[in-house]
């Protein structure tokens, strides 16, 4: 009989219970994404702003189009700070335009406008572009082909596209869905089928370092189907170029909508977006820089959130990272 | 023709200025800026005004316009007319004295031989020459001396003034031009870009779309002109960065054609360093309405044809109350500022044939709506518009995309909806909706729209053809290939028949009336809703002296007599 | 490699023939008219008289097949000639512009040193800021710096050019008085004081220009460092106890730069292709201005050429582009 002491294990082996209770992937992310300020606070503006946008009409019910010739060119109420004898009312906070249209009205109206232009144009450009890009630098038969597609789109100038699309499908569009919804498809169609190249092209290069990883080598050997070994094992890994390309996307789509609309292909003039609101005050900077300061400030900060939220989220997805 | 103080101001201010300038090129560079670039300096071959007026520094007519739409000689002695014996008593001819001395930039003497080639060049059938309608109704030119040029007609003419004169009709150089003919008109690339010209300056350098550089004509008649040495006429960019760089920065001398609202060019005129210029030719902005269905859901070839009329825009309830709502002194405030007038008439200028036969100077929103209740157009559903034997008065409106244009669009909209008129907007690309293409939906020809805005004017102080605009056989339809000048498809027997009148008549007096007449005729019927008589605004610089705005002609008409105020 | 070169090129011949036509078909579809900018009062008559004598009357395959031959065959000739004194393509038909009725190659030989000038230095510029901001943001992550840069670029990206030009044109050229808002495309450089005004009248655009293109550089740098920062054989290169300057610049930076180089490869054709807005509104006058003038104009053979030369540009570069990731970076094997 001998007494044997139990074997002094090492602290780091015994695994007795959890240290914490187990949580659900989405709670970790969460928690992950909490800590980057930037992306809280970029994702809580953009809250904001689409809250503004689709609720401000209501509360600010000044119609975007009414007309108040008596009322023009109206300073915004901050001006009567250092400007005392500025024509400023409480009526109109953000002053009125040349025909004494509400700048404020218009803000919000025009940010209904362009934040949906916007996202699904982004959406549909990042939709094509990683599709195309996955595909071609996955199957090696299909590089070829699509990259040429690539080419030639990408050689294509955008305002004749833009004509013939105007000209092929305007009149079926605006009979099935209104002048203003059917403008509204065409353009976000014109700029998602122009502006997916980039992402293609760079999700490609990206595709092709990672089928060399020795990952990928691991996953096809257990015989993971391509399906499967996009989804689950490429994809993930390119998140990060195309967040950065969905960012510049955003922005690029909001900018390229003001491009159509300045040369008088994009919605009609009654229909105001930020790109537009911005274009057309450039000629009078100089006297009311308000006008252009303030779609441009919307613009810049709507871009600068997404960006931020981007970046919070690529952390947050991105296991390495998370719980470091 | 009504100057405002802003041009009578200019005017002034040149008029006194020191004529001291005694010698060629003593002034040094002058530097024009156009928005537009000019493409080719053959007028022959392009007609857009940017070519024409850069064209008009080089190559000039027999006679031209002045500042009051007057005639006067150019390289000739004295403008031909039936009292000097001129023109033929049954006006089927004209005969020009070319004036002896005047040479061609490369020294060679300018002869009756080179205004024949002229015409030879114009008129032949492969060549495309823009300016052919200079040259309608011309049987032949013929040369009696080196001096004297006699151009005959097919029938009597009561306007002979076609061909030679004026900045779309210049002269071109017989030996410069003789292998150009016809087909191989564009094949002269040197030509079309360095014409040899009589004017006071000469082509040095030509960069197509960009930029022209012209040295002094060392031949020009005048031996004390031009002023100036030397040119740089830039090209390109927006009519705002040229206001600028004339009235703001101080580096051009002389903008072009500033299409901008009225608060914007105060607001640069403020810079101090240049003054814009106004001048009024017969420029209309308009409200055109379309006599026939424009509705989608007929078939192609029979919308917007004669086949289907409008169904209510041929009431006279309708476009007369239309047309009062509108409150034409703000859309001036607004658009043009000094640069435009109210307007009810279709021919504005010259002052002879601007009818007085209506006043539309004052809105009347509730006259317009009691005139509608009146003739029973009332809003039956209680939606707010107002229905036409049981169709809702909406209407699409549509024009070019230009910022005072879309202002001008909203604001009608608004008084429109006021009198239960719901209007949808839609603008288009300039270049779609003034080009004829007949595949294309959007043109102003296809019109497939309810009414449509934009502006057109005429050439030289003849309002024939222009009113024979309105003529039944001009209408644009399927089987003319959608091309034709009456765009609203306006027709009234009488009308044709008292243009055709116009057409036999030559006193001039009598012309003015039965104008005027056509004009009444036409705008008293809803082929159209005028709106603005607009004026062309150019800047210059403080420093350069001589500058005539003219409406008539080339803005440069008179740049031999520019020269810089010290 | 080298086999894969050449198959490439080879491809690129029947991709750029195809390109060519499809280019010629948007155009022919597209609504307009080369006559749309002659004012109102010419007639239709005479406009039609007008195309004609553009060539407009001839169905759109035999005009195909006409620019096919004038732009393989007689501008190369053309060329030769130029080069060689030789005589080849004495009296034989170019690509002749409808808007200028003069031939398109001589006007784009005359676009090109402006558009190089003044799109060529804004990208040396873009790239030379664009690059060392991006990895110093990358490598202080969520720093001061990085925030204040992501802010800048953020803002350089989302505010259009047709804004920040007469911007600046208020500022230095109206308030200041210190550059010149309008170029001057014959300015000739042959000694210093006018290697400087020409230095003042590139300013500006080069300012508008490079903003956007640093913004847009320094972001995918910017990201491509921050993916390689985590990555194992950085951890390993500490582990080493290399310096961390070693490990940053020559195993993180050369790793990261794989993707940027080919975002630069890539954007080469752009510097040729000119930027439209910019050029438009300092009036340099180039490529860009070129072709947007042609497009308003509807010349279809002058936007046709310039759209091709483009697509070439874009085709040779891609292949460039796909080539130096080859050698860039062993692991990818094309064959």
């Amino acid at each position: 009989m001998t007494d044997t002491t139990p074997q002094e294990t090492y602290g780091a082996l015994q695994d007795k219970e959890p240290q914490k209770p187990p949580q659900s992937q989405w709670r970790e992310v969460w928690l992950q994404f909490r800590k980057h300020k930037g992306a809280v606070f970029g994702g809580g503006f953009l809250l904001f702003i689409t809250l503004a946008v689709i609720f401000g009409p209501y509360i600010w019910t000044i119609d975007a189009q009414k007309l108040d010739i008596r009322a023009k060119d109206m300073r915004p109420i901050y001006v009567a700070l250092w400007d005392g004898d500025a024509k400023t009312s409480w009526g109109h906070p953000f002053g009125t335009d040349q025909l004494g249209r509400d700048i404020l009205a218009n803000m919000l109206e025009g940010g209904r406008v362009s934040m949906a232009v916007g996202w699904l144009a982004m959406i549909l450009t990042m939709f094509i572009g990683t599709f195309v890009g996955v595909v071609a630098g996955y199957f090696k038969r299909l590089d070829g082909v699509l990259m040429r597609f690539t080419d030639l789109v990408l050689s294509l100038p955008i305002l004749p596209i833009t004509l013939v699309a105007v000209t092929l499908f305007r009149q079926p569009l605006v009979a099935s869905f209104g002048p203003e919804g059917g403008m509204f498809i065409l353009i976000v169609g014109i700029i998602g089928v122009t502006s997916w190249m980039q992402t293609a092209r760079i999700v490609r290069g990206e595709v092709l370092a990672l089928k060399e990883r020795e990952f990928v080598l691991a996953a096809r050997s257990i015989g993971t189907n391509s399906a499967a070994m996009i989804t689950r094992h490429l994809l993930p890994n390119v998140v990060s170029p195309i967040m950065v390309s969905a960012t510049l996307g955003l922005a690029a789509a909001i900018i390229t909508e003001s491009a159509l609309s300045f040369l008088g292909v994009g919605f009609p003039s009654d229909f105001p977006t930020w790109g537009k609101l911005l274009a057309d005050a450039v000629s009078r900077m100089e006297a009311f820089p308000e006008r252009v300061m303030l779609p441009g400030i919307a613009i810049s900060l709507t871009v600068l959130s997404v960006n931020y939220l981007g970046d919070g989220l690529r952390d947050a997805l991105d296991p390495r990272i998370r719980g470091r | 023709m009504k100057l405002k103080t802003l041009l009578l101001g200019a005017i002034a201010t040149s008029a006194l200025a020191p004529a001291a300038f005694a010698e060629r090129g003593a002034d040094g560079n002058v530097s024009i800026i156009y928005w537009q670039a000019p493409s080719i300096l053959n007028p022959f071959l392009s007609g857009g005004t940017k070519d024409v007026e850069s064209a008009s520094m080089i190559l000039e007519p027999l006679a031209r316009y002045n500042e009051t739409g007057a005639l006067v000689p150019w390289l000739v002695e004295e403008v031909p007319t039936v009292g000097n014996g001129g023109v033929s008593e049954d006006l089927t001819q004209i005969t020009w004295k070319i004036s002896p001395g005047i040479k061609w930039s490369d020294g060679t003497d300018f002869t009756s031989a080179d205004v024949k080639f002229t015409y030879e060049y114009c008129t032949h059938p492969e060549g495309g020459c823009a300016q052919l309608t200079k040259f309608e109704g011309v049987s032949s030119v013929e040369t009696p001396d080196a001096l004297t040029v006699v151009v005959n007609f097919e029938k009597a003419t009561p306007n002979p003034y076609g061909p030679f004169v004026g900045g779309e009709s210049p002269i071109l150089q017989a030996a410069q031009f003789a292998d150009c003919m016809g087909a191989k008109a564009p094949e002269c690339t040197d030509a079309n870009f360095g014409p040899i010209g009589t004017g006071a300056f000469v082509v040095t350098e030509f960069r197509p779309n960009d930029v022209i550089t012209m040295k002094a004509n060392e031949n020009y008649r005048d031996p004390a002109k031009p002023a100036f040495a030397t040119v740089t006429f830039k090209g390109g960019g927006s009519a705002e960065d040229s206001g600028r760089a004339v009235m703001e920065t101080g580096e051009f001398d002389y903008g072009w054609n500033l299409q901008l609202a009225p608060d914007v060019i105060a607001k640069m005129a403020e810079g101090g360093k240049g003054t814009p210029v106004a001048g009024f030719g017969p420029l209309v902005e308009r409200i055109m309405l379309n006599q026939t269905d424009p509705n989608p859901s007929l078939p192609e070839g029979e919308r917007a044809t004669a086949t289907h009329p409008h169904p209510f825009l041929q009431e006279p309830a309708v476009y007369k109350a239309m047309s009062m709502a509108i409150d034409r002194p703000l859309l001036v405030e607004v658009g043009y500022g000094d640069a435009g007038n109210v307007t009810c008439n279709w021919v504005p200028a010259p002052a002879i044939f601007n009818s007085e036969a209506f006043d539309c100077s004052t809105q009347d929103i509730p006259g317009a709506n009691a005139m509608l209740d009146e003739a029973g157009f009332v809003d039956t559903d209680g939606d707010g518009v107002r229905e036409v034997n049981g169709v809702p008065m909406k209407i699409l409106y549509q024009t070019s995309t230009n910022a005072v244009r879309q202002d001008f669009q909203a604001l009608v909209k608004d008084w429109w909806s006021q009198i239960g008129i719901e209007t949808e907007l839609r603008n288009i690309n300039a270049s779609v909706f003034f080009g004829g293409d007949p595949g294309s939906p959007d043109t102003f020809q296809k019109f497939y729209a309810d009414v449509q805005m934009y502006a057109n004017t005429f050439n030289g102080t003849d309002p024939q053809s222009y009113l024979g605009n309105g003529l039944c056989d001009k209408a644009p339809r399927p089987d003319s290939q959608w091309q034709g000048e009456n765009i609203s498809r306006f027709c009234m027997p009488e009308f044709d028949a008292l243009h055709a009148q116009l057409t036999e008549t030559a006193d001039i007096d009598a012309r003015a009336k039965i104008g005027k007449e056509l004009n009444d005729m036409l705008v008293s019927n809803g082929g159209m809703i005028p709106l603005v008589q607009r004026g062309r605004v150019s800047a210059h610089a403080n420093t350069l002296g001589g500058v005539v705005l003219n409406v008539w002609d080339s803005e440069l008409w008179n740049v031999a007599d520019w020269h810089r105020v010290k | 490699m080298l086999t894969y070169t050449i198959r490439r090129l080879v491809l690129a011949v029947p991709t750029l023939l195809f390109i060519s036509l499809a280019i010629f078909l948007l155009l022919e579809l597209a609504p307009g008219d080369p006559m749309a900018n002659q004012p109102l009062t010419i007639p239709e008559e005479v406009r039609q008289k007008m195309r004609e004598a553009l060539g407009l009357g001839q169905p759109w395959y035999i005009r195909y097949v006409k620019w096919l031959i004038q732009f393989f065959w007689i501008e190369p000739q053309v060329m030769v000639d130029h080069w060689f004194g030789t005589a080849f393509a004495e009296g034989k038909q170019r690509v002749l512009s409808w808007q200028t009725r003069s031939p398109v190659m001589d006007i784009v030989y005359q676009r090109i040193p402006q558009t190089l000038w003044v799109v060529g230095v804004a990208y040396v510029v873009a790239i030379l800021i664009a690059l060392p901001i991006g990895i110093y943001s990358a490598y202080r992550q969520y720093s001061a710096f990085d925030n204040a840069g992501t802010f800048i670029s953020m803002i350089g990206f989302s505010i259009p050019p047709f804004f920040t030009g007469p911007l600046l044109i208020v500022i230095f050229a109206v308030q200041l008085e210190w550059l010149p808002s309008v170029y001057n495309t014959v300015h000739e450089v042959v000694d210093w004081p006018s290697f400087k005004i020409q230095l003042a009248q590139m300013a500006l655009p080069v300012m508008v220009l490079a903003l956007q293109i640093t913004a847009q550089l320094n972001r995918f740098m910017r990201a491509s460092t921050l993916d390689n920062l985590n990555q194992d054989y950085v951890r390993t290169a500490r582990a080493k106890g290399l310096k961390e300057r070693t490990v940053v610049l020559s195993h993180v930076v050369r790793n990261s730069m794989i993707p940027v180089v080919t975002v630069i490869a890539l954007n080469v054709p752009n510097i040729f292709g000119g930027a439209i807005i910019t050029e438009v509104i300092f009036k340099v006058n180039g490529i860009g201005q070129l072709l947007i003038t042609w497009l308003f104009a509807n010349d279809i053979p002058g936007v046709l050429t310039l759209t091709f030369i483009f697509a070439i540009l874009i085709v040779i570069f891609n292949i460039i582009a796909d080539v130096l990731y080859g050698l860039l970076d062993p692991r990818i094997r094309y064959d």
